[in-house]
């Protein structure tokens, strides 16, 4: 019998190529191909301005430039703005860019022109020689500046304000107005990004012989990108392939689509005649990709003498940079994720999301939900602090509790259904964490620290995660005559471990070898129906539509097995890839049951001999049935009736240094439920990547604009991503797994959850430690010093001389 | 990011390297180039010509006498941190080195040329100016020796002219009764400092006789202040000399806190070291 | 004016390598598109992430900071170059190598072979590190996806495998 491996820690199997060096990443491909072409792309250094003139007679003097293209080069579709990705009611004043920016620019590193050439360097050169005349206009930046609205981004959207949105349930003005308690809160979030190691990029090849365009993007959504470029390229959906290949990193950003390249670079492959490849580099990734979390909050809320939340009232401003391709996901999000495992009696929240002379925002890991936990996890720190009471009690009373699941919350979501939790136990949660972190030993612990001068806090944060969103995947499972199996999803990968833990299901579910199966995702060719891979779906999504087509593979396979072994179907079980009637020696294997699912006319090896119509099959019917087809496959799709809601809880133990405002992580503990596991080594890898990321968006990474639009710290240098050094040691993880019931596995999206609460839970332990609130985040150690000068009657020296 | 073009010689002898330095104003010098390709590659530098002199003979040595560490141009910092002898007779340098970015860049970069980098936010050329080292030049027009007070105009600039080439720097031993510490803050572990602060004191009968301070971050080229008499607020004496600025990382005051925090412990430890070294050499 | 070649001729992972280039190319291009060892990788190009890190006469050297024409003097080991033979054709995980495979140290894989480059080199100085000597041995090293904790542990398992394979010998 096969050992079941869903749920067991399968060591990865793309970890064989990552380690030989033998990844094919986008910036790999063709390589050897001495045709290849490469691009460049000439960005507005300014943030506003009108441009006046584009000259680019200097440039194609360079040797071994083959091309420019500049607006006016554009036609058609092309010449039309980016599409607008996700429309939505609200979204009165969605804008978007044109590939090349079209009579003004509106962010620095927005894309003016494109050159292709024999290589990046020649490239870069005639770049360097373009001139562009610019009528400089005054910058929208930060959010204060776009609610002033003293200047438009956008002169045709008036207060900078492309969407205000607004959803109640129940009359949370009305319930703070007659609260026996109030509180009001502003908070803020700064801007970061996703900043995968690998930056986005493209190849295309025009082939005249098929007339096929190919185009490998590393993308989060290969078929999203199909579409956009057969749209905007004014080709038939049939003559594009693309294909994402091995990707190094997303996090979100490569959700986005399409990209000004990826569309220049299959153009530009077409008119030339040649491949053309593009790859970003890192201070493009900085300028001319997308960021996100910027919003500012401002929170009432009115609460009972027991902490419980009676209403709540929270108003945000979304900054949303120069454009909107993504359209609202991010702030919607936000604004329906902030609830938590929490139940407020009443609920108003209302956004407006705000033009700035900045980089397009787009989902980062976590999407809105990172602010959302933060907003809602300080109001309920804030409770406690006023009421005197246990951080962990305030939570408790506030919680949805296990018996109340499907638990609806009178609000739409982001995928556009009613905000409903289906499954979720928040008090177990919180015991597992207060045990793991060891909450009620703390006071304890920070006693024995203060003997020795030293100052620690501890803070915890709750999140839920609405993950596995719709619409549906796809999967097709076929069986080879040699007993392989080979299975295509159409999402893409970056980084997940898809191909072991999509093999995992598949070797459950049909009883095959796990060695046998081969998994391919992102690759139109052989499944041209797919969304993509955001919202922790992957798993989710692809992951039921792949045991729900090992499932009709798995029955056809049985019918035949049936029919050859002459014996009830009920009787079979298949294990090891081979179909045994239970109890006896009379077997087959699937290679062979896919042989007899084929009848062939032609004999080209072994297997195919055995299934020619002359050796097989009954003569007085035809070869394939009315209802059946030939071949062993199984295709199916999932779709579900709304997403499955994942949970988790972190603590955090800081130290900050009283002399120099340092701050040191000393404990890191996590609860994790999404569901079942499929893979617990994978599952715990995305959560330790999580946290470093949150890590990173607490404590050391922003994007530092200046006044007039420049980002200031567009390098590795400056934009402080952590190393080793600066991550927790280790990180103590506990699951509890509550089942989904919406989908066959009972599993739940888990790539987000790390980072999720990390902004709340430092800004806790930090305010615990320090003991003045911390309402904005980053937090930096000269900010933790300016708060101290700030909060203290007495100046910050003598503070850390009294504690000495 | 790659380099504008360029034209590319790397010579097997000194003479070479200096002749095309002297014919070829816009050429620039490559050692280890750890500071320099980045530059390139953003374009923010696009020399003429560039002149490696990685092939160079005899420019490899970090040697150690009593006088002090005598340290080649293509001597890499992993070089100089891993001799013993060097940190026996001048301690401050593997204190400091270790400081400096991060392993696999101290494999390439060499500690000559970070000094006529003569960036304020980097360890050795304050190091260099607190030890009151020197560095050895040469051009077509002869050797000279820089002494490290000499040595640094401005931010990012040093007082070489073009087309020299600085071929050894001199770190002076650590003399008798002295003794040294060094300690910085940085957002990362590898990244430039904060704040940086090095020590040196120089004792007599176990009484600080001399006490002098150096000074990574705050100020745009590197600062040396002698605090020998204000050893009660040495901090303040130095940020009278010091210009603690703002950028994305830090606020000036910060900056500043970090000068009033640090200041004293690293006088302490250097006083501490002081007596340790001479503790040791009575046994000895 | 078109720009001066040079010939350069690399010596990567034991091969030679005759590759005419500009003296601009760098090390890392010429890695990647001349000598088609794609699997060095480019994060950042400014010496930061450590993605590209090869081995230069042993030493871990940002292949982003060199240029090619002052590699020739230099044996270059890329991550191409790590694996051992065993008399198959692809060879068997190195002990750095197999350790990552075992602690679930890489994800995406795109930073994986400049740790792999870098931690060969500072196991050979360093075979028994302790934790905190494992985490020094990676703290210029960025990765965006695994945290670093399951670095760190695969790290120390590759000491564990060398010195279990040592024990076969």
């Amino acid at each position: 019998m096969t050992t079941k491996l869903f749920g067991t820690k399968v060591p990865r199997v793309e970890d064989q190529r990552f380690l030989r060096g033998q990844g094919r990443y986008v910036d790999d491909l063709l390589t050897d191909d001495p045709r290849l072409l490469h691009a460049a792309v000439l960005r507005s250094p300014h943030a506003h301005a009108r441009i006046t003139d584009i000259d680019v007679a200097d440039v194609l003097d360079v040797e071994g430039v083959l091309a420019v293209w500049t607006y006016d080069d554009l036609v058609d579709a092309m010449a039309e703005p980016l599409p607008l990705l996700i429309p939505h009611p609200t979204l009165t004043h969605g804008r978007t860019q044109y590939a090349l920016a079209k009579d003004e620019v509106n962010y620095v590193g927005e894309a003016i022109a494109f050159v292709v050439a024999v290589d990046r360097y020649v490239a870069e050169d005639a770049v360097a020689r373009i001139r562009v005349s610019y009528d400089y206009l005054q910058p929208v930046v930060g959010i204060a500046a776009a609610r002033a609205a003293d200047r438009l981004v956008h002169d045709d959207v008036p207060g900078n304000v492309g969407a205000r949105m607004e959803q109640e349930n129940g009359d949370a003005r009305a319930a703070i107005a007659d609260a026996p308690h109030t509180l009001t809160l502003e908070l803020d979030v700064e801007r970061s990004a996703c900043t995968p190691m690998e930056g986005r990029g493209t190849v295309a090849r025009w082939d005249p012989d098929t007339s096929r365009l190919t185009v490998w993007s590393s993308t989060q959504t290969s078929t999203g990108v199909r579409g956009c470029v057969a749209a905007k390229l004014g080709l038939d959906l049939a003559k594009v392939d693309v294909i994402t290949p091995d990707v190094g990193g997303g996090f979100g950003v490569k959700i986005n689509h399409p990209w000004p390249e990826e569309l220049l670079v299959p153009l530009a492959a077409m008119t030339l005649g040649r491949p053309v490849k593009f790859t970003e580099d890192r201070r493009e990734h900085f300028i001319s990709s997308a960021h996100e979390r910027a919003q500012v909050h401002h929170v009432e809320v009115g609460f009972d003498d027991d902490g419980r939340v009676l209403g709540l009232n929270v108003e945000f401003w979304h900054d949303h940079g120069a454009y909107t391709p993504y359209g609202l996901i991010v702030p919607i999000i936000t604004s329906t994720q902030l609830l938590g495992p929490y139940k407020p009696l009443n609920y108003r929240v209302v956004f407006e999301s705000l033009y700035t002379n900045t980089v397009i925002v787009t989902p980062y890991r976590g999407a809105g939900r990172p602010q959302g936990c933060f907003v809602m996890e300080r109001t309920m720190d804030a409770i406690s602090a006023y009421l005197g009471k246990d951080r962990t009690e305030v939570r408790s009373t506030n919680f949805i509790q296990p018996d109340e699941f499907p638990y609806e919350h009178g609000l739409v979501f982001q995928d556009g259904r009613p905000l409903t939790y289906d499954s979720g136990d928040y008090p177990a949660s919180l015991a597992k964490l207060k045990a793991l972190v060891g909450w009620d030993e703390f006071e304890d612990f920070r006693a024995e620290m203060a003997e020795q001068g030293r100052r620690v806090g501890i803070g915890l944060a709750c999140y839920v995660e609405g993950t596995g969103v719709g619409p549906y995947e796809g999967a097709h499972v076929h069986i080879e005559t040699s007993g392989k199996v080979k299975v295509a999803t159409g999402l893409t990968t970056q980084g997940q471990g898809h191909q072991t833990a999509f093999a995992q299901i598949v070797a459950d579910t049909l009883g095959v070898r796990f060695e046998d199966v081969e998994i391919t995702t992102g690759d139109t060719r052989k499944m041209p129906y797919a969304v993509g891979t955001f919202a922790s779906r992957a798993a989710v999504m692809s992951g039921s539509a792949i045991h729900l087509a090992s499932l009709r593979a798995r029955e056809k396979a049985l019918r035949i097995a049936a029919e050859a072994l002459e014996a009830s179907e009920d009787d079979l079980e298949i294990a090891d890839g081979v179909v045994t009637v239970r109890g006896t020696d009379a077997s087959i294997d699937l290679g062979t049951v896919a042989v007899l699912s084929n009848p062939l006319r032609y004999a080209f090896d072994e297997a195919s001999k055995a299934a020619t119509q002359f050796s097989v099959g009954d003569p007085g019917k035809p070869p394939v049935a009315e209802d059946d087809e030939p071949g062993l496959e199984g295709k199916d799709f999932y779709s579900p009736e709304r997403s499955t809601f994942a949970n988790g809880m972190h603590a955090v133990i800081v130290e900050t240094d009283p002399d120099t405002a340092e701050i040191t992580i000393l404990k890191y503990a996590v609860v994790h439920d999404c569901g079942h596991l499929i893979n617990p080594m994978i599952v715990e890898g995305q959560i330790h990547g999580g946290v470093a990321q949150g890590v990173g968006g607490a404590l050391y990474e922003r994007m530092a604009y200046d006044e007039s639009g420049q980002l200031l710290n567009a390098s590795f240098m400056d934009f402080l991503m952590p190393y080793v050094t600066e991550v927790p040691k280790t990180i103590d993880i506990d699951h509890l797994e509550t089942p989904s019931p919406l989908n066959p596995l009972g599993i739940k999206g888990a790539g987000e959850a790390g980072v999720i609460p990390s902004a709340a839970v430092f800004a806790a332990a930090i305010e615990d430690a320090e003991g003045f609130p911390i309402t904005a985040m980053p937090i930096s150690p000269s900010e933790l010093f300016a708060l101290r000068l700030e909060h203290a009657d007495v100046p910050a020296e003598a503070i850390a001389e009294e504690t000495r | 990011m790659k380099p504008a073009p360029f034209a590319f010689l790397r010579p097997a002898a000194l003479e070479e390297a200096l002749a095309a330095l002297a014919r070829e104003p816009g050429a620039k010098v490559l050692a280890g180039g750890q500071s320099l390709v980045p530059l390139l590659s953003m374009r923010l530098a696009a020399p003429s010509m560039l002149v490696d002199i990685n092939a160079l003979p005899d420019l490899g040595h970090v040697s150690v006498d009593a006088a002090g560490v005598r340290i080649g141009a293509l001597a890499r910092h992993a070089h100089v941190l891993a001799s013993a002898e060097a940190a026996e007779v001048q301690p401050l340098l593997a204190m400091a080195l270790s400081h400096v970015a991060h392993p696999t860049i101290r494999n390439r970069g060499t500690t000559v040329g970070s000094l006529v980098h003569a960036d304020a936010a980097a360890e050795m050329p304050m190091v260099l100016r607190l030890l009151e080292g020197s560095v050895d030049v040469a051009s077509v027009r002869g050797r000279r020796t820089v002494p490290a007070a000499e040595l640094f105009a401005g931010p990012l600039e040093s007082t070489l002219a073009h087309d020299e080439i600085a071929v050894e720097a001199f770190f002076p031993a650590l003399p008798a009764g002295a003794g040294v510490a060094f300690a910085e803050i940085a957002r990362r572990h590898g990244d430039y400092a904060l704040v940086g602060v090095a020590a040196m004191v120089e004792t007599e009968g176990g009484e600080v006789v001399r006490a002098r301070l150096g000074y990574v971050s705050v100020s745009d080229v590197p600062v040396v202040v002698d605090v020998t008499d204000a050893l009660d607020d040495p901090a303040g004496k130095a940020l009278a000399d010091l210009e603690p600025a703002e950028d994305i990382h830090a606020t000036a005051a910060y900056r500043a806190h970090l000068v009033k925090v640090l200041t004293p412990r690293v006088l302490a430890d250097a006083i501490h070291h002081a007596r340790q070294k001479t503790a040791q050499r009575k046994k000895s | 004016m078109s720009e001066q070649l040079h010939d350069v001729r690399l010596h990567v992972n034991g091969s030679v390598h005759e590759v005419q280039v500009p003296a601009r190319r760098l090390l890392s291009d010429a890695l990647r598109h001349d000598c088609g060892l794609t699997g060095t990788h480019v994060g950042c190009e400014h010496g930061v992430c450590g993605a590209c890190t090869v081995l230069v006469d042993g030493a871990p050297v940002r292949s982003c900071l060199m240029f090619a024409v002052s590699a020739v003097d230099a044996e270059i080991t890329t991550v191409e170059g790590l694996t051992e033979s065993d008399g198959t054709a692809q060879g068997r995980l190195s002990p750095v190598q197999q350790g990552f495979m075992d602690c679930h140290g890489l994800q995406c894989g795109f930073c994986t072979p400049g740790f792999l480059t870098t931690i060969t080199a500072g196991l050979r100085e360093n075979p028994d590190p302790t934790e905190d000597e494992a985490r020094d041995m990676i703290a210029g090293n960025l990765c965006r996806c695994t945290g670093y904790q399951n670095i760190v542990k695969s790290v120390l398992r590759a000491a564990e495998i060398e010195r279990e394979r040592g024990g076969d010998q």
